[in-house]
């Protein structure tokens, strides 16, 4: 899973915000391009599973490296 | 959830109670949701531009402290502008965003503000003193938007 358009970094930050900034980005991008986020808060992995399934966006992978969460996510 | 709606009633005006509407009206917003948020009484505090927001311990034995203080002691001047910035430092240290960062991303998501008319004349408060693009109405206006909505909140 290394094949991403834009990245986002949302160390550090806690809820709501790697969601309202992933949101964000995913607007700046075109359907069908990928964005990778990482994360370092625990909340997101639920978090982010719950946007992808409300918001139509597809998560391709959730993982943990390094203590730290990272997701690709496919804008719908 | 495109076409779904969030009706919040925000009451409350100290630092904590803050959160609630804009975490979850920020939120739901990301994930398609229109949503007005009705300020009344205290809520109306949020809407201020330069907002002044504090927590106290007093009333609220469940606030966690770094060390236990006498209620009578907690009730001292000076005391909930400490705990005030205590709060403050613990939530940037933890990355939690700011209040006036959330309302900032609730604004930009196109969060329906409603202030309560009848509470800004109680309170002689100007529209003067209040963000840009707040609404000023009733309860009936409340309705119209919250008879339709999906989720309804009183905070």
């Amino acid at each position: 899973m290394a094949d991403f358009d834009s990245e986002l970094d949302a160390s550090g930050l806690n809820c709501p915000l790697p969601i309202l900034k992933a949101k964000k980005a995913l607007q700046g991008l075109a359907s069908g391009q990928v964005l990778k986020i990482i994360a370092t808060d625990p909340g997101s992995v639920k978090d982010f599973d719950s946007f992808a399934k409300q918001t139509g966006n597809i998560l391709l992978s959730s993982g943990e490296e390094g203590g730290k969460f990272i997701f690709f996510m496919r804008k719908a | 959830m495109e076409g779904k709606k969030l009706a919040i009633i925000a009451t409350k005006g100290t630092l904590d109670w803050a959160y609630p509407p804009f975490i979850l009206g920020s939120t739901a917003a990301a994930l398609g949701y229109e949503v007005q948020i009705f300020f009344t009484f205290y809520g109306l505090e949020l809407l201020k531009k330069k907002m002044d927001l504090k927590v106290t311990s007093l009333g609220n034995p469940a606030m966690p402290m770094p060390m236990p203080v006498p209620v009578l002691m907690q009730a001292l001047p000076g005391m909930q502008s400490m705990m005030t910035s205590m709060m403050k430092k613990k939530m940037k240290a933890k990355g939690v965003a700011s209040v006036e960062e959330l309302r900032e991303l609730c604004q930009e998501a196109d969060v329906g503000m409603i202030a309560c008319q009848m509470t800004v004349d109680l309170f002689d408060y100007s529209p003067d003193d209040m963000i840009d693009g707040v609404e000023y109405a009733g309860a009936a206006a409340f309705f119209e938007f919250a008879g339709n909505a999906d989720i309804c909140m009183y905070i």
